[in-house]
């Protein structure tokens, strides 16, 4: 099956090329980084983690939301997500390979990696991430390769897989809780320390990952003869909307919390994020695109003669990924780190060379998602064939 | 000939047999104590904390601007020098007091208290949330006597335990910390670090258990650092602790630090 990526036209080709000019430019840069250290990055003392484990955290919600269409698909049989499981489920093996690269750049001694297998420690919540995410990425791999491969014989799924298809459902809750208890387990970091952190990954994670389908989608119908079909997207459109409403929900309880209780370790993140905290205002240009992007994505979601057009449906799920990503990937996991614990402020900026290992994991990331999809779109035209 | 082989089966077997049953005993004679003999000099406590005496050290700052135990620590575990304080390195610093106590602080307190810098070290906390987040278990809290260890060399370096730590008392070595020792000062009895791993304060647990007490304690001229064994009635930190009121830093938080400071 895998000779199918090997076949395509030149468009194809120069994708490839592109993504993988920009992995060994990221690849480069981190050899840079074995080399002098961490300290090419931005982080500091007081940020120890930056822009890698920001990424990270996002990319686990885009994984962990390709069970918004093998749960609709596989427990109540909603016929039209049939065409697409595969797609949610390739995209979680990227999303998840990306998260585990970007783990893998963070750390200040990559070679001792497998210290966390030799020396298995169930009181850390970074022990139990390792499980998850690795389990999740076997699962998915193994479950879009057995499923494809089937339907390529035009034969029903073996009876083993249906198993794996079920339990892939709960864990795929299981990797965005166990990445938000990562964070809402610390003392001491008071932004991070709410109960309803799991609960806002899940949110932010079933509207940023099926926006990034939809718009995977349209681009698939657009450049090949397979078509996703209307009624798969329209589905999709109501979880991303369904989701985005809890998921901006959720954060005005969080900053209800913080200003009405006025406690000054809760409040001082958002003020950070929004207006500067101590003359430091680093994020708040970002922080207020994420909002104006979360209301023009609510404005074209919700009224359903907006979100039926799909021009205004593609502006929408662009607003969704880019005002979620900024909320994820940008200012969650700094701020919790600013005011530190001394109630001091050392601002982080990432440097270029963290940048570009950064754009290489994401390439890296997109190249792997690329070839997934070429087979699996191929397999889709041959049956039609 | 024939009895021959009989008698080497035999002896093959229970050879095979004792081996596989080595680890066993192995494993049993290990429960029984440590592998090694410690030094019957070693100073014994159940849970060693320190106190900080602020008003002498107060006094020495302003009488010669006294760094007597940062210089100590940091000279004893090759400690670099790192000018970048976005990178550097401490295992024991000075901090002022709305800083060192963020959630304590008023502004209607002493001028003195306001004005002066605290002593902030590893408070090797009685539930350490650093050790409770290491994947690797390079951050451990030693059983014997409540210290919380660093293994540098089994560190992966995912920094966990930083934003774990609510008290800043840990740093990671952002590049290589060797250049900023000077050659000549190296203390060759202790390690120096490579890039790429945490480290912290460790209350000299290699001096303790050579039966000496802890090199900051040891450095104070004015004994304004009392260390000792927290829950020994006897002890000397006990009778002052008895004897005065004192405060630890972020209590609230549950960690239940060992280090105490009278104001």
């Amino acid at each position: 099956m895998l000779e199918k990526a090997f076949k395509g036209g030149q468009k194809y080709w120069s994708l490839l090329l592109g993504l993988a000019i920009l992995s060994g430019v990221g690849f480069a840069c981190f050899m840079l980084q074995l080399n002098q250290g961490l300290k090419i990055t931005g982080m500091s003392r007081d940020v120890s983690w930056g822009f890698y484990i920001a990424q990270f955290t996002f990319l686990v919600g885009v994984a962990a939301s390709a069970v918004m269409v093998v749960l609709p698909y596989y427990l109540h049989h909603v016929k039209e997500f049939g065409r697409i499981t595969i797609l949610g489920e390739f995209l979680a093996v990227s999303a998840v390979t990306m998260c585990l690269l970007f783990i893998i750049v963070d750390l200040g001694q990559p070679m001792r990696l497998l210290n966390v297998l030799l020396h298995p420690t169930p009181n850390s919540i970074l022990f139990w991430d390792m499980v998850v995410l690795n389990g999740y990425l076997f699962l998915n791999a193994v479950i879009g390769w057995t499923v494809l491969s089937a339907e390529r014989k035009e034969m029903p799924p073996p009876a083993w897989v249906k198993p794996l298809i079920y339990i892939s459902i709960p864990w795929a809750v299981s990797i965005h809780t166990v990445t938000a208890f990562l964070y809402a387990g610390l003392p001491g970091r008071h932004f991070w320390l709410t109960a309803i952190m799991a609960a806002r990954f899940l949110a932010s994670a079933f509207a940023s990952g099926p926006s990034l389908l939809i718009l995977l989608c349209f681009l698939i119908r657009k450049r090949t003869n397979f078509d996703p079909g209307p009624s798969a997207i329209e589905k999709l459109s109501k979880i991303v909307t369904y989701a985005m409403i809890t998921s901006v929900f959720f954060l005005l309880l969080e900053i209800f919390t913080a200003f009405y209780s006025k406690i000054p370790g809760h409040m001082h993140g958002f003020v950070y994020q929004f207006a500067g905290y101590e003359g430091h205002a680093e994020l708040v240009p970002f922080m207020w695109l994420s909002v104006i992007l979360s209301v023009i994505a609510l404005v074209l979601l919700v009224p359903p003669q907006f979100r039926n057009n799909e021009k205004l449906l593609k502006i929408a799920c662009l607003a969704v990924f880019f005002g979620l990503y900024l909320e994820k990937g940008v200012g969650l996991v700094v701020t919790g780190f600013i005011p530190n614990v001394f109630d001091k402020v050392t601002p982080y900026i990432p440097t270029a060379p963290e940048l570009a290992i950064t754009l290489g994991v994401w390439a890296t990331g997109f190249l792997i998602m690329a070839v997934l999809y070429k087979v699996a779109i191929g397999v889709k035209e041959e049956i039609r064939a | 000939m024939e009895k021959n082989r009989r008698e080497f089966l035999k002896i093959g077997g229970i050879s095979v047999l004792g081996l596989s049953a080595l680890p066993v005993f192995q494993a049993l004679a290990q429960e029984k104590g440590p592998r090694y003999k410690p030094d019957p000099k070693a100073l014994k406590g159940a849970q060693w904390a320190m106190i900080v005496d602020m008003k002498k050290c107060w006094e020495q700052q302003e009488k010669r601007q006294c760094k007597d135990c940062i210089l100590a620590c940091h000279k004893i575990h090759n400690v670099p020098d790192i000018p970048d304080q976005k990178r550097e390195i401490k295992w024991i610093w000075l901090e002022e007091y709305k800083h060192a106590f963020p959630d304590q602080a008023h502004e209607y307190a002493p001028e003195k208290v306001k004005e002066s810098p605290f002593m902030l070290l590893c408070n090797h906390c009685s539930n350490p949330p650093c050790v409770r987040v290491c994947p690797t278990k390079a951050t451990f809290k030693r059983s014997q006597d409540g210290i919380v260890m660093m293994d540098f060399h089994r560190c992966i370096g995912c920094r966990y335990c930083m934003a774990g730590c609510p008290y800043g008392a840990r740093s990671f070595n952002w590049g290589d910390p060797r250049p900023y020792l000077k050659p000549e000062d190296i203390n060759m009895t202790y390690p120096t670090r490579r890039k790429g791993v945490v480290e912290k304060c460790t209350f000299c647990y290699e001096r303790i258990d050579e039966g000496l007490q802890p090199a900051c304690v040891e450095a104070c001229k004015v004994k304004a650092l009392i260390f000792g064994d927290v829950t020994n009635p006897n002890s000397e930190v006990r009778k002052i602790l008895s004897g005065h009121y004192s405060l630890r830093r972020k209590i609230e938080l549950g960690t239940g630090p060992n280090v105490y400071y009278l104001i």
